[in-house]
Parts: C-alpha cells; sequence; structure tokens
C-alpha cells in the first residue's frame, strides 16, 4: 500500500504532497511525519512553501496530489473533532473589534456547539479552565486590543485549549514580541507538549529551532528533510534550505 | 405648539403610522445589519449591492413579480460580477466595485425609462414611505422577518465570521456559506431599506447606526443594541420632521442618523474625540509631573 496508515503517535502525515496555484507550483511532492508531543520548527525562506503547507494542513488548499493525515484520520475528520488549532499571526487581527477575551476563547469552542452556538457550563468551564492555564483569567472581560501583545498571545493560546486541539499552528509567534513574553510563550509551548500536543511553528529564528524544537522541517518548495533536530539541523541541510549550496 | 401635538396630531393620519412603523422596522433590520457590515469592513459592498438592485427591482416590477426576488438576483448577481472581474483582472477591488455598480445603476435607470409602467423613478432613488402601498408594506414585513431570523440564528457564526474567518473555517464552519449568507441578506435589506429612503440612501441605513454604535461600545451585543436604538430612533424622528417641515423623508432621516453619529464622534466615552484629546492632555501633563 502507497500510504501505510502512520502509527498513533504520529500525529501529522503528508505524503507526496503537491500544491499549486493556478499552475504555479508552490510545494512539490513534500513527505513529513511529526509525532505526537512534540514541538516542531518549520523551517525555510520566504515563498518556500511554509504558508502553503500550514494552509494545507487546514485544508485550505486542495491538493494537486498527496495525502494528509491528522492523528491517523482525513482533514475532514480532523475538522469535525477539531483537532487542529490555528494561532493567528498579530497583524492579521482586527484588535479594535468589540469583542472580550472570554468570547474570544469561547470561538474555541463553537465546532462542538449546537448551531445557535448557546455555549454550556462545560462550554464556560472550559473558557475559564483555558484562560487560567494562561494566567488571563483576571482579564477575561477585557477588550481583546486591551491586552498587551504577550497577554494577546496568550489568548489566542487559550483559545486553542479551549477548542481541545492536538495540533496547533503556528505561523511566526515571536514577530514583534519581547524576550519577556517570548520565554512564557516557549513555557507554555513546553507545557502544551508535555500534555501530547504538537505544535508546528514557523520560524525564521535558527536559535528557536535549537533551543526549544526537537522536531524540526526544511523546507524549500518541497520537504527536504524532517525529524529530530539534532539528526536534521545539520550546516549541509541548512545550506540546501537556504539555497547556499548545491540544489 | 406643544412637544404634545408635535407628537400626537401626525398620527391622526393612517399614512404616518404606517411610515412610522414601517419605518422603524426597517431601521432595526438595517440597524443590526450594519453591525456586521462596519465590523467587517463591507460598506463600499453595501453601498454598491443596494445600488445594484435597481434594475431587478424595475424588471420584477415591469414583470409584476415580488420586487424582492428580483433585488435579491441582481445583487448577489453584482458582487458575483465583481468577484469574477477582481479574479480575472489585475485592477483593485474598489475601482471594480466602482465600475460594476455604476453600471448595474445606469441600466436601472435606463430600464425606467423604457418601462413606463407605474413604476416612479424618484419613488425608487428617494423612497416613499410617506406613500407606502399595502403590497409593498406586506413585502417589507416579509423581507425584514426573514432577514432577521437569519441574522439571529446565524449572529454568532457571523460574529465569528467577521472577526475571525481562518479560525472559523478550521474548526469546520462553512465560511462559503455565511459570505453568501450575508451578502443575500444584505440585499434583502437594501430592498427593504429602498422602501423608507431609497436607493440613493439606503447605504446610510446600512452602515451608519453601525458606526455610531462602534464608537459608544467595545462589546459586540450592546453595539447590535445601540446600533438598532440609534437608527429606531433616527427613522421616528426623521419621519415626524419631514412632516412638520414638509421635507424629503429620506434626507430627514438619513440626517437625523448622521447628527446621532455626529454626537457619538464627539461625546463618546471612550473612543469620542473629546475622550480622546482628553487622554492625550493627559499623557502630554506626565512629564511635567514627574518634574514637578
Amino acid at each position: 500500500m502507497l500510504n501505510p496508515r502512520p502509527q498513533a503517535e504520529t500525529r501529522i502525515s503528508v505524503q507526496h504532497l503537491s500544491v499549486d496555484y493556478h499552475g504555479l507550483v508552490a510545494l512539490y511532492d513534500a513527505s513529513l511525519q511529526v509525532k505526537a508531543a512534540s514541538i516542531c520548527g518549520l523551517v525555510g525562506m520566504n515563498g518556500a512553501g511554509k504558508s502553503t503547507l500550514i494552509k494545507a494542513l487546514m485544508g485550505f488548499v486542495q491538493p494537486s496530489y498527496g495525502t494528509i493525515a491528522i492523528n491517523g484520520h482525513s482533514l475532514r475528520q480532523a475538522r469535525r473533532d477539531h483537532a487542529v488549532a490555528y494561532v493567528p499571526q498579530a497583524e492579521s487581527v482586527d484588535w479594535n473589534f468589540p469583542i472580550s477575551v472570554a468570547d474570544v476563547v469561547m470561538m474555541g469552542r463553537y465546532g462542538s456547539m449546537n448551531l445557535l452556538r448557546i455555549p454550556r457550563r462545560s462550554d464556560h468551564q472550559a473558557v475559564r479552565d483555558s484562560l487560567e492555564r494562561v494566567e488571563l483569567w483576571p482579564l477575561n472581560q477585557r477588550q481583546i486590543g486591551e491586552l498587551s501583545g504577550g497577554q494577546r498571545k496568550r489568548a489566542f493560546l487559550a483559545r486553542a485549549l479551549a477548542q481541545g486541539a492536538s495540533v496547533l499552528l503556528l505561523d511566526e509567534p515571536f514577530a514583534g514580541v519581547d524576550i519577556r513574553t517570548e520565554k512564557l510563550m516557549i513555557e507554555l509551548f513546553q507545557q502544551f507538549r508535555r500534555e501530547g500536543r504538537t505544535l508546528l511553528i514557523s520560524t525564521h529564528d535558527m536559535a528557536h529551532v535549537t533551543g526549544f524544537c526537537d522536531q524540526v522541517v526544511l523546507i524549500n518548495k518541497t520537504v527536504l528533510a524532517y525529524g529530530e533536530t539534532s539528526e536534521v539541523f545539520t550546516q549541509e541541510n541548512l545550506a540546501r534550505t537556504f539555497g547556499l549550496g548545491p540544489a | 405648539m406643544g412637544a404634545w401635538t408635535w407628537l400626537i396630531e401626525p398620527l391622526q393620519h393612517t399614512f404616518m403610522v404606517k411610515a412610522l412603523l414601517v419605518s422603524a422596522l426597517v431601521a432595526t433590520v438595517c440597524g443590526l445589519l450594519s453591525c456586521f457590515l462596519t465590523l467587517k469592513g463591507w460598506a463600499l459592498m453595501g453601498d454598491a449591492v443596494s445600488h445594484a438592485v435597481m434594475p431587478g427591482v424595475v424588471i420584477a416590477y415591469a414583470l409584476n413579480l415580488p420586487f424582492a426576488l428580483g433585488a435579491f438576483v441582481f445583487g448577489v448577481g453584482s458582487v458575483a460580477v465583481i468577484g469574477y472581474i477582481k479574479q480575472m483582472t489585475r485592477i483593485k477591488e474598489d475601482t471594480v466595485i466602482g465600475l460594476v455598480f455604476t453600471g448595474f445603476f445606469a441600466l436601472g435607470i435606463t430600464l425606467v425609462s423604457k418601462v413606463r409602467s407605474s413604476i416612479d423613478l424618484t419613488h425608487i432613488l428617494f423612497g416613499n414611505v410617506l406613500g407606502i402601498s399595502p403590497s409593498d408594506i406586506l413585502q417589507t414585513l416579509l423581507i425584514s422577518g426573514l432577514v432577521l431570523i437569519l441574522l439571529l440564528v446565524f449572529y454568532r457564526d457571523l460574529v465569528l465570521f467577521c472577526f475571525d474567518p481562518t479560525h472559523a473555517r478550521s474548526i469546520g464552519i462553512h465560511t462559503g456559506f455565511l459570505h453568501y449568507l450575508l451578502l443575500s441578506v444584505l440585499s434583502l435589506a437594501a430592498v427593504a431599506g429602498l422602501q423608507t429612503v431609497g436607493i440613493i440612501l439606503v447605504v446610510a441605513m446600512l452602515v451608519t447606526p453601525g458606526a455610531t454604535a462602534y464608537l459608544l461600545t467595545d462589546r459586540f451585543d450592546q453595539m447590535t443594541w445601540i446600533a438598532i436604538l440609534s437608527a429606531v430612533c433616527s427613522s421616528l424622528l426623521g419621519v415626524y420632521f419631514s412632516y412638520w417641515l414638509d421635507a424629503s423623508t429620506a434626507g430627514c432621516i438619513v440626517l437625523v442618523q448622521t447628527g446621532l453619529f455626529v454626537l457619538s464622534f464627539l461625546f463618546a466615552p471612550r473612543h469620542g474625540l473629546l475622550a480622546q484629546s482628553r487622554r492625550r492632555g493627559i499623557d502630554r501633563g506626565f512629564p511635567s509631573d514627574r518634574q514637578a
């Protein structure tokens, strides 16, 4: 069989994925596996296909070839399980939107609510638990834009928690974040990992990868290498990723 | 003349009672919708759709069909055309919107001038709520009811759609459906608004209450109540002013709406001009405080 069912401990499995936009190839024959309970760095140049891969994992782009499995299931099933959470980049959020922190986190629960999205007691409890986890509960009635930069990041992480996601996709989460916040976020990421969640983090910063990513995916129009950071994150592979060495 | 006479005398006329009730209902619908449109950044789209429904209304009148049907087809159709041209060319979206809606609007005006039935161009352009016919009242009732139900059923999803469509999609909410739902509702509301203020000014009904409310609160639920309240008050006051001043009803309604916006713009407790300049004053005060 071409696509053997991944082992239970594989969170993300991508096989021979190709994506093109109107004939323009964004990603070609990309294969990778990310195991459960890991922090995986997604490293590549701008335009290397990082965003395309993230979009494909959310099912936003139709692959021209290949398959994606989350927790061994199809993307459709993964969406039904609310397994994948996307943590938006700060600049893509309307911080003036008239909505409270608690309401944003409640949006993580919508997938499991009825059509009218009337919160049950368990939903309120999940929101509270998630906000307590990221130490934002005292600010839960603030308008979302009244939070500081680091608090904003944590509010969206709380939403992913409330959603019950096992896979978190983070696009450049450290952009424009101060050192203190960055440390706090990394601590949270490591907690998430201990709980068995998998985080896929696109980043430019090599120090992040060696610092706290146990897995890494190197990408340049295709997946050049993936696996344990200690094995994959070599000078030679990096040269290939950033187009310095032989192509 | 006392305030009592001012309020009561117009109510002796049936046409005034009808006008007040219809415009209050339309204001409720448009006021609620305006919250979604202002936050989604669809004000220009509202303008486009409200103009583009015109040929649909004229054709429906000529064929003796419910004008909501014609308006719906052309409203949604115009958005499809806008999307198609934007996708196929390199022209920027605001340009495409401008050229498409004026094209549709021109078609409507031309049709009116050729199809000389009972249609009065000025009624379509500027509304005719004082002379609204029973069948038009019935249609407005049905449209408003439908729009209200749709907006209330999909209320939370639409808020999420405005705030974070990416998240909505990632948890399996069909954002394409919500997109077209909001557009359809917009087309329908435009026809309802057309009854009271006409095509030219209907965009005010679809934008101003939301903008006014947005400056007054940081909670979406409160925003909808404030928007509806300000829209209904504007409509009622506007109809009264129009009666006593013998002036255009559409003009009066929208002027009151704009007036409420200006008040909110100046005096809103947190986001108003005065509050902001007071805050800036305090900020400037800090260094001198430290020196003292």
